[in-house]
């Protein structure tokens, strides 16, 4: 089975601030690391390749540094790697995103599984993986929280808002997973020494016959025009002091003033 | 095709089994805002099987029109028909905008329509305006809501957009009104290569926390399950539900679905008292527009007194229990 | 840096200190309280960590003597116990490494790289310091094996350990030439193991005394040549004298930086702490004692690693990190002032935690004879 897993190296920090000068997110001094979800992804093909054999290739799209997600990818298990790099490609939105890893997918070609992090935890968007499997016209299933491949076919459980759903989808289908489905392992030391040495191959979008005109800023319906931190809200905090008792009673006071006691 | 000669706000009614989804009624009500600006049509477009009798709630809760369209292949959704459907239904009105609820189904559906309509598409807006220069504009959230992003769709048509659900009210219907009624005979297969094999209810254990008037919620502060329990006792007391921050969650003490954040359930209460949370990021994006935000912590300038309207810098070990005696002493 | 870390080292690093963040560091308090962490065991043990420095074609992750450092010191910025406890896996699973025999190496070091645990047993109740002291005797059997007689004390990871490496007198007449190893496998009669003993820190590590009443040994546990067990345990400990070093550099760190954030925001007379110079100034001796420590143990593994002696290196990084470890924890304790004494603030435990770092494997008395007598005698 060959399966492709498609990883986006974003920024590893709970707390993102504005340059207040730029307007632009603060990078400066903040490591990056392989986007959470797609680490579920990646451990979901894993899982799948060892009870059913086959190849894993790690896919990403970024600037140079995004070799270090590759990187983190292979040592957990994955056996080749391919970095979409190019100027041309920068500053894409999902839509241009999911043209140039489409791409790539063909370019690699008779893939029977394409997985995808249900989001990335930067963007948000959870749009990359349906877009991009819309692209290779192939089925999809997202919000997956279980895998198995059977008979060339990939079911999932999917937990929606009110339901859970069993479905299944014939291969090649795409699948995005959530953190539900599985808990990633660590990069062993082993695997981490053979990481460096699997392939790891760099495309240009020239590389990948892509239009010029569907790839990055320029293949970008959307953009962003503005980007700020949410109002923080004035609330005028009213402390309630003294000691516990004294507290209490105040506490108290303030919840029968709003009709709790 | 010059964008200016797409016209109509367009609404993706979301339909289950029969039944009108609720965002689909919130968002006729934003498109209704956006009309007032802009002058055009709301359209709701329906697709299912026999769904006919929804057309009358759409043009109560404010449609001006209703694309129908019926099809067999189309009573469950599947992403590939209905991305089949609404592609040929929009290349035909040419909207200038179309709105999807950022449902499961509406991200599920949605970014392949980017691909086969060759526009853009915003995820998860918290809210539409038209900007200083009349650009129609989607506010989202990224990095769990850290950064709040406009983005526009300048020359790419239509201009679509996943609109996050239970953030507007839908408008009161009025009873017996009637729009345009435009009913479209399409053709379409089944996907044969995805199959729902079953469905059920998922299994929540106990209320919902986004459905409660009053929450107590828990943090990383609390040292032991006994004292969760006193939190749950308060909560009981004052008729309300206890929630928790991830930190609660992760350690097993409690269940994934009471848990308060960016990775969990966003909350909206009239009234949330937050014991032993400091208030970070991911807690505040998931309750920070509740009514009334009580917190008790003993670090004095712990992020959640921010957004606090009433706070007691103390040890809840102690003050917990001196409230709950309080109350009872009042009622009995 | 005086060495530079390859890129699968980093990335070892970053493994490690994840790791170590997400599941080692939360349980050190609970291993305080109830001991050996069985669950935490097997978890490290899928990772492949305790085979780290092991050759590939034994399972492990033929990574050398740096690798080991790099893995035990990011370890011990969340548990003194669990570095201990690797420690004392590898001064044991590395005596059969570099003295064990093609079967024994085969049979033994993938045992070591998957999980299972290893203790190396030198120390008797009557003979720590004086190691060519000890009485524990193995005498030949008759149908070629052997049988071991006696009893040892203070041996880290004793009472979960699989498989023991002990040292007995196989010729008491000869002083520590008459010294001999065995491999003393978990289970066989006549191994009994005592009671857990109760210590001031390092308690998530498990110690425990072994009696030895007439075990029968096959004629293949003998490691190495009769009477060179003296030389092997020596070997070993130069080794576990690097893991010392980084793990008293961790312990440092961890200490530190829970004070560095204490400083920060805790305020007296008016502003944060870090800004009164009587603090400031501990940070800035701390800091710097930590970066030698980090210094003086990655130097001599990288001395280890390129095969050279590093015996003097060794016992000066443990003398001079074990020391000052402990003085660092105290004093970092003493920056929380009253929150220190309390548990809850954790500092208390590494002071606990830290002490028996200038005791085990070396005490600084034993290596301040080794150092002394070493430097006095060079030109």
């Amino acid at each position: 089975m060959k399966i492709l897993v498609f990883v986006k190296q974003v920024p590893d920090t709970d707390d993102v601030k504005l340059d207040p000068k730029t307007g632009n997110i603060m990078r400066e001094g903040v490591p990056s690391t392989i986007n959470p979800l797609d680490a579920n992804a990646i451990e979901a093909a894993i899982q799948l390749k060892e009870k059913h054999g086959g190849t894993i290739a790690a896919i990403s799209m970024g600037p140079p540094q995004a070799e270090d997600a590759l990187k983190k990818a292979l040592a957990l298990g994955c056996d080749e790697a391919y970095l979409l790099c190019d100027r041309a490609l920068g500053g894409a939105d999902t839509r241009a995103t999911a043209y140039a890893l489409a791409k790539a997918a063909e370019k690699i070609g008779d893939y029977d599984l394409l997985l995808f992090g249900r989001h990335a935890i930067d963007g948000d968007t959870a749009q990359t993986g349906p877009a991009t499997a819309s692209f290779l016209d192939v089925p999809q299933i997202t919000l997956a929280a279980s895998i198995a491949v059977e008979d060339g076919w990939v079911i999932c459980d999917r937990v929606l808002e009110n339901t859970v759903q069993k479905v299944k989808a014939k291969l090649p289908a795409a699948v995005t997973v959530t953190a539900d489905i599985n808990t990633p392992r660590y990069a062993t030391p082993l695997n981490i020494m053979k990481a460096l040495k699997k392939p790891r191959t760099i495309w240009s979008s020239a590389d990948l016959n892509c239009d010029p005109n569907q790839i990055g800023q320029i293949g970008s319906p959307s953009s962003t025009k503005k980007i700020f931190e949410p109002p923080k809200r004035n609330t005028d905090t009213k402390y309630f002091t003294g000691n516990p008792e004294d507290m209490a009673v105040a506490f108290v006071d303030m919840l029968a003033a709003e009709h709790l006691v | 095709m010059a964008k200016e000669n797409y016209k109509g706000i367009w609404v993706f009614a979301e339909q289950h089994n029969g039944e009108l989804a609720d965002v689909s009624l919130e968002m006729i009500a934003q498109a209704k805002k956006l009309q007032a600006i802009t002058g055009e049509d709301v359209t709701a477009v329906l697709l299912g099987d026999n769904v006919a009798s929804l057309t009358d709630k759409l043009f109560a809760y404010g449609a001006d029109k209703v694309i129908l369209a019926e099809h067999k292949n189309l009573a469950n959704y599947s992403a590939r028909p209905y991305q089949k459907v609404l592609t040929e239904l929009a290349e035909k009105h040419k909207p200038s905008i179309l709105l999807y609820g950022a449902t499961s189904l509406g991200r599920d559906l949605a970014p392949r329509l980017m691909i086969s309509l060759r526009t853009g598409l915003t995820a998860d807006a918290i809210e539409l305006s038209f900007d200083e220069d009349g650009v129609f504009c989607q506010t989202t959230p990224n990095y769990g809501g850290s950064i709040l992003a406009h983005i526009v769709i300048l020359e790419h048509r239509p201009q679509m957009v996943t609109v996050r659900p239970k953030l507007f009210a839908p408008l009161e219907p009025v009873e017996g009104a009637k729009g345009e009624l435009i009913v479209e005979n399409i053709e379409v297969e089944a996907d044969d290569s995805y199959v729902v094999i079953s469905t059920s209810p998922k299994i929540t254990a106990g209320k919902p926390i986004d459905e409660a008037s009053l929450l107590v919620a828990g943090g990383r502060g609390i040292k032991s399950e006994a004292d969760l329990k006193s939190l749950e006792e308060l909560a009981e007391l004052l008729g309300g539900q206890l929630a928790v921050s991830r930190p609660l969650v992760d350690c097993g003490w409690r269940h994934h679905d009471e848990q308060i954040g960016q990775s969990g359930t966003a909350v909206k209460p009239s009234h949330i008292i937050n014991v032993g949370i400091s208030g970070s990021v991911q807690y505040l994006v998931g309750m920070q527009d509740s009514e009334c935000v009580i917190s008790i912590n003993h670090t004095n300038g712990a992020p959640i007194f921010d957004v606090s309207h009433y706070g007691a810098i103390a040890d809840y070990s102690t003050l917990i229990p001196a409230i709950t005696a309080e109350i009872k002493k009042r009622r009995a | 840096m005086l060495i530079n870390f390859t890129e699968e080292q980093k990335m070892v690093r970053d493994m490690v200190r994840e790791f170590t963040k997400k599941e080692i560091e939360p349980r050190d308090k609970w291993m305080d309280e109830n001991g050996f962490d069985f669950d935490l065991h097997k978890k490290i043990s899928e990772t492949g960590l305790a085979g780290i420095h092991i050759p590939e074609e034994y399972g492990g992750g033929g990574g050398d003597a740096v690798t080991s450092a790099i893995v035990i010191h990011e370890m011990a910025k969340g548990s003194g116990s669990v570095a201990l406890a690797l420690d004392a896996h590898w001064l044991a699973a590395d005596t059969i490494l570099y003295h064990g025999s093609d079967e024994q190496k085969k049979k033994y070091l993938p045992m070591a790289a998957a999980g299972k645990i290893f203790a190396f047993g030198l120390t008797e109740p009557c003979a720590g310091s004086d190691a060519a002291g000890i009485k524990s005797n193995v005498v030949p059997a008759p149908d070629g094996g052997w049988i071991l007689n006696g009893s040892k004390a203070w041996i880290t990871n004793s009472g979960v350990a699989d498989i023991y490496t002990i040292l007995a007198k196989t010729d008491p007449s000869a002083g520590s030439k008459g010294i001999s190893a065995f491999i003393v496998p978990n289970g066989i009669k006549g191994l009994n193991i005592g009671k857990f003993e109760d210590k001031m820190g390092c308690r998530g590590s498990a110690t425990c005394e072994l009696s030895f009443d007439n075990i029968h040994l096959p004629a293949d546990a003998l490691l190495g040549p009769l009477g060179s067990g003296f030389k092997i345990a020596m070997m070993a400990l130069d080794g576990a004298r690097i893991s010392i070093g980084a793990i008293a550099a961790g312990l440092s760190e961890h200490a530190m930086t829970i004070a560095k954030n204490y400083a920060n925001e805790r305020m007296t007379f008016g502003k944060p702490i870090a800004k009164h110079q009587g603090i400031m100034f501990k940070f800035a001796d701390i800091s710097a004692e930590i970066r030698a420590m980090e210094l003086m143990t990655y130097d001599t593994a990288a001395m280890k690693a390129a095969g050279k002696r590093h015996t003097v290196e060794a016992a000066q990084t443990k003398l001079f990190s074990a020391t000052r470890c402990t003085q660092i924890c105290l004093e970092c304790q003493q920056v929380l002032g009253g929150n220190g004494y309390s548990r809850e603030y954790h500092i208390e435990r590494f002071v606990r935690d830290a002490k028996l770092l200038e005791i085990g494997e070396g005490t600084n008395e034993i290596l301040r004879m080794l150092i002394g007598s070493s430097i006095l005698a060079q030109k």
